[in-house]
């Protein structure tokens, strides 16, 4: 079995911890994904926005090469790259017209019908099923799952089974002994793009969302995009400014709290990269009773 | 008093976009879900709504209204509207239509100009590089916009964090990049 691995720009930067806490839990149960040879930046929001064709082009690219090099299935952790991943694979598969137009653009012939795996889909895939014998710890946290916008919507590229309360994410988390919350902001939009030209936006969007985590009772939030990390975590100064509260709930990727029951050590998930302290998580930890 | 006519037109903005989005606009209802699911609401000069009223109108002064306006940029694409239309209508996507034909027809509205340049700036970035570089990105972004004290105080932890490069990685194939660029561009009608 060869998993094909994109980790996409923020993942390999402004998101390592990410990666770093991704690739720990899946070594940990014994899976090695291997990443994409020659990769290439799926586009983001500012292809969509200025460029129609680019915005298929480019992520069309990666799905190409990744199938050049016998992959089945690939691996794209971020909530973003997934959304444009998959929606340029949406567009190639289902309209025979854009499909020749995107291989007259990369003078080469591909299917397009690669496996995509969110980190949702992977996690429950292949994660969830082996979990159980590598969980060492329990979380004494009280939890909201956060997803946002990419991962929930539109329902063409989305895998969630529920649009407005999805419970993939608590299902993937359930066996940590977190408690997970209930709340109603799980998949409202965090500003994504807007966060730095638009900085007041974001501020807003993301401050309404920490805000009723808190009100619902939550002690941490977790996060499966990098854009909603940035947003709700390296934010929270403006956030702070914008809803005259001083919150410091932290904002986790779902792989860090998997990592952390796991027993992986928090430096090796990239815990102490957050600009919102993570500790108070970190000592929630409860050694599982055998 | 002033008397409304509708005219119609072959040309209309209406017609543009369903050639386009293959998207029917005339089934919008009315109902006003995208926008009270919008949550941009509060900032938008248009409601997402009205924008499509104004479309089924097909009249050239509306449609000149929309494609100046500021909602068309602040859409954040998280499809909301969407999600909650019970006619489908994918409002993201014409939205994406409608920035790149106010661009192209310089009808950028003035308070959009900053997410202009930053979605330029992001170009402009991947060109080079086929992947993204904050610093990169940054710097070329503040050059655009003369925002040059924004955002410097994260610059330090950032960096400190781990969560700067300071060198771009490039892509190996970066000509097969640019040359998917200069193909797209010239097929868009120069849109960039």
């Amino acid at each position: 079995m060869k998993i094909g691995y994109y980790p996409g720009c923020s993942l390999e930067s402004s998101s390592k911890e990410y990666s770093k806490s991704l690739l720990a839990v899946a070594e940990k149960c014994g899976i090695i994904p291997e990443e994409i040879k020659g990769w290439s930046c799926c586009g983001a929001s500012a292809a969509h926005n200025l460029n129609h064709d680019l915005a298929i082009v480019l992520p069309a690219r990666t799905l190409a090469i990744a199938e050049e090099q016998g992959f089945t299935e690939i691996l794209v952790p971020c909530a973003a790259c997934y959304r444009r991943l998959a929606a340029a694979q949406y567009e190639v598969t289902t309209n025979e017209e854009t499909h020749k137009k995107v291989e007259s653009y990369l003078e080469l012939k591909f299917s397009g019908k690669i496996k995509i795996l969110s980190v949702i889909e992977f996690l429950q895939k292949y994660i969830s099923p082996v979990a159980d014998q590598y969980i060492v710890n329990n979380l004494n946290q009280k939890i909201a799952c956060y997803y946002g916008c990419l991962l929930a919507r539109p329902k063409e590229t989305s895998t969630l089974k529920r649009t407005e309360d999805p419970l993939e994410m608590e299902s993937v988390l359930e066996k940590t002994g977190a408690k997970l919350i209930n709340w109603a902001f799980k998949t409202e939009c965090c500003g994504a793009s807007l966060s730095v030209s638009s900085t007041a936006i974001v501020a807003k969007l993301s401050g309404k969302i920490i805000e009723n985590a808190v009100a619902s009772g939550a002690e941490s939030i977790v996060v499966a995009c990098p854009m909603c990390h940035m947003n709700l975590d390296m934010r929270r100064p403006e956030i702070k400014k914008q809803i005259k509260k001083d919150l410091d709930i932290p904002v986790l990727f779902i792989t860090q709290v998997l990592g952390l029951s796991m027993g992986i050590p928090a430096d090796k998930l990239g815990l102490n990269n957050h600009f919102v302290s993570t500790k108070k998580v970190i000592s929630s930890i409860v050694k599982k009773e055998a | 008093m002033h008397k409304m006519t509708i005219q119609k037109y072959p040309d209309c903005l209406r017609l543009q976009v369903e050639q386009a989005t293959k998207i029917n606009i005339t089934e919008c209802y009315q109902c006003g879900k995208c926008t009270a699911g919008c949550p941009l609401n509060g900032d938008m000069d248009i409601m997402p709504n009205q924008i499509l009223r104004m479309m089924q109108l097909e009249l050239p002064n509306y449609e000149n209204k929309i494609l100046k306006s500021l909602s068309i940029w602040l859409c954040l694409n998280c499809d909301m509207c969407y999600s909650r239309c019970p006619q489908e209508i994918k409002l993201s996507e014409i939205m994406d239509f409608f920035r790149q034909k106010s661009l192209r027809e310089n009808k950028v509205n003035p308070k959009a100009k900053d997410i202009l340049k930053f979605n330029q700036s992001f170009l402009e970035n991947i060109e080079k590089n086929g992947k993204m570089n904050e610093i990169g990105l940054t710097i070329n972004y503040k050059l655009k916009t003369f925002n040059l004290i924004q955002d410097v105080r994260h610059a330090p932890s950032m960096f400190f964090k781990g969560k700067l490069r300071l060198f771009p990685h490039k892509v190996q194939n970066i000509k097969e990049i640019k040359r998917l660029f200069r193909k797209t561009i010239s097929n868009e009608g120069g849109s960039k």
